[in-house]
């Protein structure tokens, strides 16, 4: 499909955003705006302690407090038969074994193994009345040692979280032909080898997680509002597996939801809490979080710890990667845990190099802490953080420029399809161009004069590059349950086109910052050839939409977007019949372009409003054939992943007197395929940008060694602010998708894919004048202040 | 142990009784249903729960409603009526949002800067920021939107 | 937060025998630190004084030799007075500079000084400056006032009213800011005045303190590189995941200078 240029509103266009005029006023409905007739209020009793055996809760005196409505334990929901959370993907380890995979129960049974595990929940009249009761509730915790980092976990003599888990371990797995590169890295002239930490973040939307669980006496019917990325997964998971209940008694519902980032994918236990008690109590049950509380209460991001080595011969060319990597998983599965550091990672280390072998092994172990999943990127940060740091390195090792070790090294622009070792198969790219565009842009040239100039101000100035490679529009369903996943990976869409011509569009994806309202929008306009103005886009609740699987993954456009094709052609395919009958032509000869149907060749057209009408008052109709009305719905399995790119450049500079560092200048060329709205797309750079940026730099959760999170606000987790960023340098190279029909491939996670390693090589450049420094994320102002003390004593104390 | 309070909110008179213990934001979304004051932290980091009081920005969660007893409040559904103030316009134009969560406070945010620093330069829009958190945008557009919306107050609706 | 009563005397006589009559009263000026603590439920007053309707408390006056500004003055009215900023810019740049804007609207200057918050910034201007605070029953200096972390000279039912400011030759405050939080990690005031120069320091330390080496040699020669060499020890200094107390005591050498290079 062209670009849509002669429509103001099509594909290509940068529509202002049909969503902003609510979210500018004051009138968007997130789910902690929401309040039921009669609802009372939900607050949960979470552990204190990271590793402890539950013994007796006595609840007796918070059921005296006022405004009490009922409390429950584990107990309570055991004997009521309330399942465990349940996870969405089974890793197979590499004996063929199935990963461990122990019970998540909605409160804790037995033990609690992390802080803020939820111990009971009081329903009360008001938030501040739970609160008060809950302080009255006894629990008898028996403190255990706790297992903090993955990689002590797994020793001798850590605690063990699971009896069934021995030394801690979920699984081990690896990928890649081990022989081949054990091989090539016997005859390798040149290797290079680095560790290091992929550090845990919070993705902390700015919207906290909330749910309202309603039950509907009469007809028996529950309802659940929650602050999800994907409310058919919830109805599916929660309905199936936890709660036993029926997808047409449950209807999920994710309205205006503040930002996700990942963290709003999973299946969290106060969804089930709040849905099981309304019926429990017979009044709806609201539960909002704290910051605090979802600073020990949303699933984490990244957390690797990992040893990489390349080989190469004298030339730089990569002969084979190894890659040993350990991943926390916390103390519990949450839904699609084991599938990042493995398929979503490992795949991916292919980057967009030729590298003929690679092995990867991962092992994921459970510890004392707050369960990791998915966060913005989800295993492609840290594949490209890995590979993209080991090539700079690489670049030392074999003396060459960091760029010309990529360019001597990427897959060639004529070489698509390209299998690459480790299972996936690009469809196109053109990686050289990127490149050149983000280093021109980016100014590389007048760099070591930039870098001269700072040095005479105390500063070390560095510049950084790195390339990625995503595999996004999750998933091909057959190859997704091939590799362990529980669920289908494909997307639903419904056209339902009204008599007077206006459009609502149903789509499974969720918009919760996307802009999937306007987006989505400007697909139907340009399909359609009506105005944007014409078209609602519904999202968000099961009881409207035929089905979704949600937005993750950057997957709503290349998915969704394409389901939303599908339903398209076939609106515009019965169009044509009723068409074809009232302008007494074959069906052949009609064709349908900019809203109009026309007899090819003739000035014979009707409009597609006109269509719509008679479609819905058949009086003149070919009722025989074709059924009245035009409402049409499609689901969508991709053909194979899709491959977004792209290069980011990044200039910083370190004060040497305090460790601070600024970025100076950061550049994005990215490959997204085709663009339907560069406003958003560029906005979603932006954003990824930021929270790359953030992880290099600014943000790490952080545990002690009681599995206490010592980053537990805002008071110290360091969230990016305004004065932290810089302005971004965006530029876009395109290479269509070949396998879905919009040429699209996924924009919203590259930002955070990039920018770590682009961050941290200019780091590592910055530092070079003072050795062969290697510091992990994030690399805080005390952190360097520290290594530059250590490399220049005489100069820092000046 | 409720104590009457009374204050103007987006220029209407509102009398109520309240719990000492209720926040300003808590008064807010729950007593008048003004959902468009956000939430976002309980260190008083964010400034998703920025209004104006007696003109000039605070943090509605750092407050119990009684301080505010008597003052002239004004939320973001207070800030325009029917067409979108300059600086909404300006966040629209300049896709200055996404999920929208952090943005009734960066928009009343904005507009305190503009009537203390009618023309704000981009290290000023930022530094102002300081207490207004976004997860989304990466500030970029933001900034661009103050900016722009600065230019557009500049007339009068700078007071 | 936990349930309390709510009192908002309009006189000092009144807020007087409102804490002292108190079960275990707290006094509520501008609430940035107070309010916070509450909801994380981290104290649990039986009363909250609201100091804000009280006009004595307000104000900001310069005469002769000194500023004096009301315990209530938002660190938004110091920070923008113009003459604050004629007479003591260095405190004019602290007040305008604590945290955000929207909490600069809301804090105190009283309720920043009494709650010492090793954090805070004012406790180094009012210590470097050579302050007097004033209080409904007596006036101390700076030196006494300022006890240790979170512990002032005050009694239960005493309320700070004003502090006034001998107006220095010069005066200059810069900080290191928690990436985080955005308090201070280290804030140093520079002072000139007739009688010598005096250097503060908070955030460093479990409380403000001075750093006579810093005043010596600065004594001799008003500029940053008379501090070259010099440094606090690290041993008494805060420690923590953003800065240890070596950094501190380095940062505390570099801000020193960088309040003088900002005095110009």
């Amino acid at each position: 499909m062209p670009d849509d240029a002669r429509a103001p509103d099509g594909i290509g266009a940068p529509v202002r955003r049909k969503e902003d005029f609510r979210f500018l006023t004051g009138q968007g409905h997130y789910t902690d705006d929401i309040n039921r007739p009669g609802q009372t209020h939900a607050y949960l009793l979470r552990s204190p302690h990271a590793h402890a055996t539950l013994g007796a809760i006595d609840t007796s005196r918070a059921m005296a407090a006022p405004g009490v409505v009922a409390i429950f334990t584990g107990a309570d929901l055991a004997a009521a038969g309330v399942g465990g959370l349940p996870c969405g993907w089974l890793i197979t380890d590499k004996h063929g074994k199935p990963m461990v995979e122990p019970p998540h129960p909605v409160l804790a049974q037995g033990k609690v193994r992390h802080v803020g595990d939820p111990v009971a929940v009081v329903i009360a009249e008001t938030r501040d009345a739970a609160k008060d009761a809950a302080e009255l509730i006894e629990v008898a915790y028996g403190v255990l040692p706790a297992a903090v980092e993955a990689t002590d976990a797994v020793k001798p003599g850590a605690a063990q979280l699971f009896d069934e888990a021995p030394a801690n371990t979920c699984y081990e797995w690896e990928i890649g032909d081990k022989a081949a590169v054990d091989a090539a890295f016997a005859k390798a002239k040149l290797v290079a080898k680095l560790d290091l930490i992929n550090n845990r973040l919070v993705a902390n939307p700015m919207e906290p997680r909330a749910a309202i669980g309603e039950y509907d006496k009469g007809s028996g019917d529950y309802t659940l509002y929650t602050t999800s990325q994907n409310p058919h997964v919830i109805r599916l998971l929660m309905g199936a597996f936890v709660l036993h209940l029926p997808e047409h008694k449950l209807r999920v519902v994710a309205p205006d939801v503040g930002g996700g980032f990942g963290s709003k994918i999973y299946h969290y236990a106060e969804e089930a809490i709040v849905t099981w008690a309304a019926a429990k109590v017979k009044r709806p049950v609201k539960w909002t979080s704290d910051r605090s509380e979802a600073f020990i209460s949303d699933a984490q991001g990244r957390d690797h710890a990992s040893h990489a080595e390349l080989a190469m011969d004298e030339n730089g060319r990569f002969l084979a990667l190894r890659v040993d990597t350990v991943a926390n998983m916390g103390a519990y599965l949450s839904t699609f845990a084991p599938a990042i550091p493995t398929i979503l990672y490992a795949t991916l280390l292919a980057g967009t190099y030729t590298t003929p072998a690679i092995h990867a092994a991962v092992r994921a172990v459970f510890t004392n802490t707050v369960p990791v999943d998915a966060y913005r990127g989800a295993g492609r940060p840290e594949a490209t953080y890995l590979l993209e740091r080991l090539v700079d390195v690489a670049a030392r090792v074999a003396k060459l420029d960091p760029a010309e070790i990529r360019r001597r090294n990427f897959i060639a622009t004529d070489a698509y399809p390209y299998q690459t070792p480790v299972a996936l198969q690009y469809d196109s790219g053109d990686y050289f161009k990127t490149l050149e565009m983000a280093l021109k842009t980016a100014d590389r040239d007048g760099f070591e004069a930039r870098r001269a100039e700072a040095a005479t101000r105390g500063k070390l100035r560095g510049m950084g590059i790195a390339t990625y490679i995503e595999a996004c529009g999750i998933a091909p369903s057959a190859v997704a349950g091939a590799l362990g996943a529980r669920a289908g990976l494909y997307e639903a869409a419904e056209v339902r086109v009204h008599p007077t011509g206006s459009v609502t569009l149903f789509t499974g994806t969720h918009s919760h910052g996307q802009g999937h309202e306007t987006t989505m929008a400007q697909l139907v306009a340009s399909g359609l050839g009506v105005s944007v103005d014409q078209v609602e886009v519904v999202h968000g609740d099961t009881s409207k939409i035929p089905f979704g699987m949600g937005t993750y993954g950057s997957r709503s456009l290349a998915v969704g977007g394409s389901a939303v094709m599908k339903a398209i052609d076939k609106v515009v395919a019965k169009g044509r019949k009723i068409a074809a009958h009232l302008l007494e032509a074959a069906e052949a000869d009609v064709e349908f372009a900019d809203g109009t149907f026309r007899v090819s060749g003739t000035d014979r057209t009707k409009s597609f409003a006109e269509i719509a009408f008679t479609a819905y008052v058949p009086h003149n109709y070919p009722i025989e054939t074709v059924e009245p009305g035009l409402d049409e719905t499609a689901f969508y399995d991709p053909k194979n992943f899709t491959y977004p790119s792209g290069a980011h450049v990044a200039e910083i500079e370190i004060d040497r007197e305090t460790g601070v560092v600024e970025v100076v200048k950061f550049t994005a060329a990215d490959d997204f395929g085709r663009i339907i709205n560069p406003m958003i797309v560029e906005g979603q750079v932006h954003g990824g940008l930021a929270q790359g940026i953030g992880q290099a730099l600014y943000e790490a959760a952080i545990y002690d060694k009681d599995g206490q999170l010592l980053t537990g606000s805002f008071m110290d987790y360091t969230m990016p602010r305004a004065a932290n960023l810089p302005m971004f340098d965006v530029a876009t190279n395109v290479t269509l998708c070949t396998h879905n029909p919009l040429g699209v491939k996924g924009c919203g996670e590259a930002g955070a894919i990039g920018s770590p390693a682009a961050i941290m090589n200019a780091v590592h450049d910055a530092l070079s004048p003072l050795g062969d420094i290697r510091v992990d994320m994030p690399a805080t102002a005390l952190k360097l202040w520290q290594i530059i003390q250590s490399h220049s004593p005489a100069q820092a104390a000046e | 142990m409720s104590a009457p309070i009374s204050m103007t909110v987006n220029g209407r008179k509102v009398t109520a009784n309240v719990e000492p213990r209720t926040l300003l934001v808590q008064f807010l979304r729950d007593q008048l249903g003004l959902t468009g004051t956000h939430v976002g932290c309980d260190t008083s980091q964010c400034g998703a729960c920025l209004v104006h009081l007696d003109g000039k920005s605070v943090k509605s969660c750092t407050m119990i409603v009684a301080q505010a007893d008597g003052a002239e409040i004004m939320t973001i559904e207070g800030l325009s009526t029917g067409e979108l103030h300059p600086m909404q316009a300006a966040f629209k134009e300049h896709h200055g949002l996404q999920c929208g969560f952090c943005t009734p406070g960066m928009v009343m945010s904005a507009v305190d800067l503009v009537k203390q620093n009618p023309e704000p330069t981009e290290h000023e829009i930022r530094d102002w920021l300081e207490g207004n958190i976004c997860r989304c945008t990466g500030y970029h557009n933001i900034v661009k939107a103050v900016e722009a919306g600065a230019k557009a107050m500049g007339g009068s609706h700078a007071g | 937060m936990y349930e309390f009563n709510y009192q908002a005397p309009t006189s000092l006589a009144d807020a007087t025998q409102a804490i002292a009559g108190a079960e275990d009263g707290k006094l509520l000026a501008g609430g940035m630190t107070l309010v916070p603590t509450l909801k994380q439920r981290l104290a649990r007053p039986s009363d909250l004084i609201d100091l804000s309707r009280i006009p004595d408390l307000k104000g900001i006056k310069v005469d002769g030799g000194t500023v004096t500004i009301g315990a209530m003055a938002t660190h938004a009215e110091v920070g923008a007075s113009e003459a604050v900023k004629q007479a003591i810019p260095g405190l004019a740049w602290l007040a305008g500079n604590i945290g955000d804007p929207a909490v600069r609207h809301r804090g105190t200057l009283g309720g920043s000084i009494s709650n010492n918050d090793p954090a805070a910034d004012y406790p180094a201007a009012l210590l470097a400056l050579g302050a007097t605070i004033y209080t409904t029953k007596r006036q101390l200096s700076a030196a006494d006032f300022f006890v240790g972390m979170f512990e002032t000279a005050l009694e239960l039912d005493e309320i700070v009213t004003a502090v006034s400011f001998p107006i220095p030759e010069k005066s200059g405050y810069q900080k290191f800011r928690n990436p985080a939080s955005r308090y201070a990690v280290v804030g140093v005031f520079v002072a000139k005045t007739g009688a010598g120069v005096r250097v503060a320091v908070t955030g460093a330390g479990p409380a403000v303190f001075r750093v006579p080496a810093f005043e010596a040699a600065l004594d001799k020669s008003f500029t940053a590189s008379a501090l070259n060499g010099l440094s606090v020890p690290a041993d008494e200094l805060n420690a923590d995941i953003h800065a240890s107390a070596e950094y501190r005591a380095h940062l505390v050498t570099v801000f020193a200078k960088r309040a003088i290079e900002a005095i110009g």
